[in-house]
């Protein structure tokens, strides 16, 4: 995948865990809890996502670094490069 | 069989937990002792008619849209729609003592100008104990509990008020006797004056066939009237589960919902020593009244009464077999729905002592039952309008029928005042979740089995 695919599986992911906030305007460098009504429990649910969707596993000292969608997809695409 | 994890009891608390796990692919299966879901929160059918236990409402209803609060983030982490449950808000409750009345509906500024109304010495001091509340962090796994008797004590003066506060959120949900943990006070708090009651027209089976279908869905297994025997530890490890069948389950994780001091109870070599004095004592009778007439059409209008006849509002076992001067009064027919109910209902709900009903004969057990239901309604129809030439049917359920239902000790209805929070266990994949981790209330139970999922299994890689 590339960095845009990358994004946008991730954006498409947020939208389903919090589907009654507008993304329209969510900036990639702001942490995306700054901008939505996203809790600790939703944020896992990003984790479990993209685990149940593409087997990648975040360990619990990495989720700092999904923070922003930025810093997600910088995170990933080592990840992701190859699927 | 081997799982990711098994669930003990398919209760509120076991079914949430269970659809978590089974939505992000655990092989996850939850062991229900009963032929039929829900514990605490379940339902039976007698003489044709359909009757709920545990639930008379549930807590923390928002209208659709309001975010951030305990159920829409259920919802979310469930994934259902907010119509899934088909929740009806209540019309109006109330708390009534001797001589004070507070009403409540599920606006809190509308309870605020009661409060003011009623006691207009302690609106400042209310205003301070709103504020005490929404600082507070009481989802905070790591809190060390506090007395709310000693916090809205310091904040309020009127002992009167103080006790009429304290009562709806006593008897809907708190194990320990004369005061409550302030982070449960606030949870309790909030889903009650804050936010409000509802309840699905179909009633809790509504709401556990919506968590049924979902854990089903995802691919959960679900085995009931099979009860666990024995679980076997070794080396700080539950190793494995023996079903009363003779199967022997084994799994990474097990959460269970059966209650701290029951779940120790079923290691195989359990040591009751410091374990046994946790368990809870607190336990209810609930006198069901079916009527040939709408309860509304008798002049009686409110969802839930909450009162106090004597002096002193006293939370907890009582002396004798039922404590009829304090209570629940509730009437299904009085929420919001699209269609009445097809008969009127009242459900009082009393405390109870379970040593005393478990010592009857049959025959005693049968006597007593009548007795203090005609006891508790002489009681009520000081409140409300009479209604005994109306009733059709009555059913009554006891501390020993809390007891088959939920299998807590005692009966306790809410478990052991000692909430395990953080819900671990001595054993390293052992944790607790429901009644006894902490979370009252429906919603709270349900949030329970989730946090639990959560914190042990999905974010542990």
């Amino acid at each position: 995948m590339t960095k845009e695919e990358i994004k946008s599986v991730l954006m498409e992911i947020v939208a389903q865990i919090i589907p009654d906030e507008d993304l329209t305007n969510l900036k990639g460098d702001i942490p995306i809890r700054e901008q939505v009504e996203l809790d600790s429990m939703d944020f896992l649910d990003i984790i479990m996502e993209l685990r149940k969707r593409y087997g990648i596993e975040v360990p619990e000292d990495d989720y700092m670094q999904l923070a922003t969608i930025d810093s997600s997809v910088a995170y990933l695409e080592p990840r992701m490069r190859d699927l | 069989m081997d799982y990711d994890v098994l669930i003990i009891g398919a209760g509120m608390s076991g079914l949430a937990a269970g659809i978590r796990l089974a939505y992000y692919d655990k092989r996850v299966c939850i062991i229900e002792k009963h032929y039929r879901v829900g514990g605490l929160n379940s339902f039976y059918n007698r003489g044709g008619r359909k009757f709920d236990v545990g639930l008379h409402a549930m807590t923390n209803y928002v209208p659709k849209g309001v975010k951030l609060t305990p159920l829409p983030k259920l919802l979310r982490q469930l994934k259902l729609k907010a119509e899934d449950f088909a929740l009806c808000p209540q019309r109006m409750s109330a708390i009534k003592f001797p001589d004070k009345t507070l009403r409540f509906n599920n606006d809190l500024d509308f309870f605020v100008q009661e409060v003011v109304d009623n006691f207009p010495a302690q609106a400042d001091n209310f205003q301070r104990l709103l504020k005490t509340i929404f600082k507070y962090d009481e989802l905070n796994l790591y809190a060390k509990p506090i007395s709310a008797r000693e916090v809205v004590g310091s904040i309020i003066s009127d002992p009167l008020l103080i006790d009429m506060v304290f009562c709806p959120l006593m008897f809907y949900g708190n194990a320990q006797e004369n005061d409550i943990e302030f982070g449960q006070f606030v949870i309790m708090f909030k889903g009650i004056y804050c936010e409000g009651f509802a309840r699905p027209q179909a009633g809790v089976r509504q709401i556990l066939d919506v968590l049924v279908r979902k854990y089903r869905g995802c691919g959960g297994e679900l085995k009931t009237r099979c009860a666990v025997t024995s679980i076997q530890a070794a080396n700080g490890r539950v190793e494995s589960m023996l079903l009363e069948n003779g199967e022997v389950l084994t799994a990474d994780k097990i959460l269970s919902s059966a209650g701290y001091v029951e779940t120790m109870r079923l290691l195989s070599n359990y040591d009751p020593t410091g374990i046994e004095d946790k368990a809870g004592q607190l336990s209810m009778v609930e006198f069901i009244t079916v009527l040939d007439k709408q309860p509304a059409e008798m002049g009686h209008e409110t969802t839930i009464i909450f009162y106090n006849n004597s002096d002193r509002f006293d939370y907890r076992k009582p002396d004798e077999l039922v404590n009829v001067s304090s209570g629940v009064i509730c009437c299904p027919n009085n929420f919001q729905y699209e269609n009445p109910l097809p008969e009127g209902m009242i459900r009082i709900t009393n405390l109870a002592n379970f040593d005393l009903w478990n010592r009857l004969n049959e025959e005693e057990y049968k006597a007593q039952k009548a007795a203090w239901l005609g006891a508790s309604l002489n009681e009520v129809v000081k409140l409300i309008p009479d209604f005994r030439d109306s009733i059709v049917f009555t059913d009554v359920f006891t501390p020993k029928t809390i007891h088959r239902f939920t299998g807590h000790i005692n009966g306790a209805v809410y478990g052991t005042p000692n909430k395990t929070k953080m819900g671990i266990t001595h054993l390293e994949n052992l944790f607790i979740c429901g009644t006894d981790q902490g979370f009252m209330g429906i919603v709270g139970a349900m949030l329970s089995g989730i946090s639990m999922a959560n914190l042990h299994v999905l974010q542990k890689a």
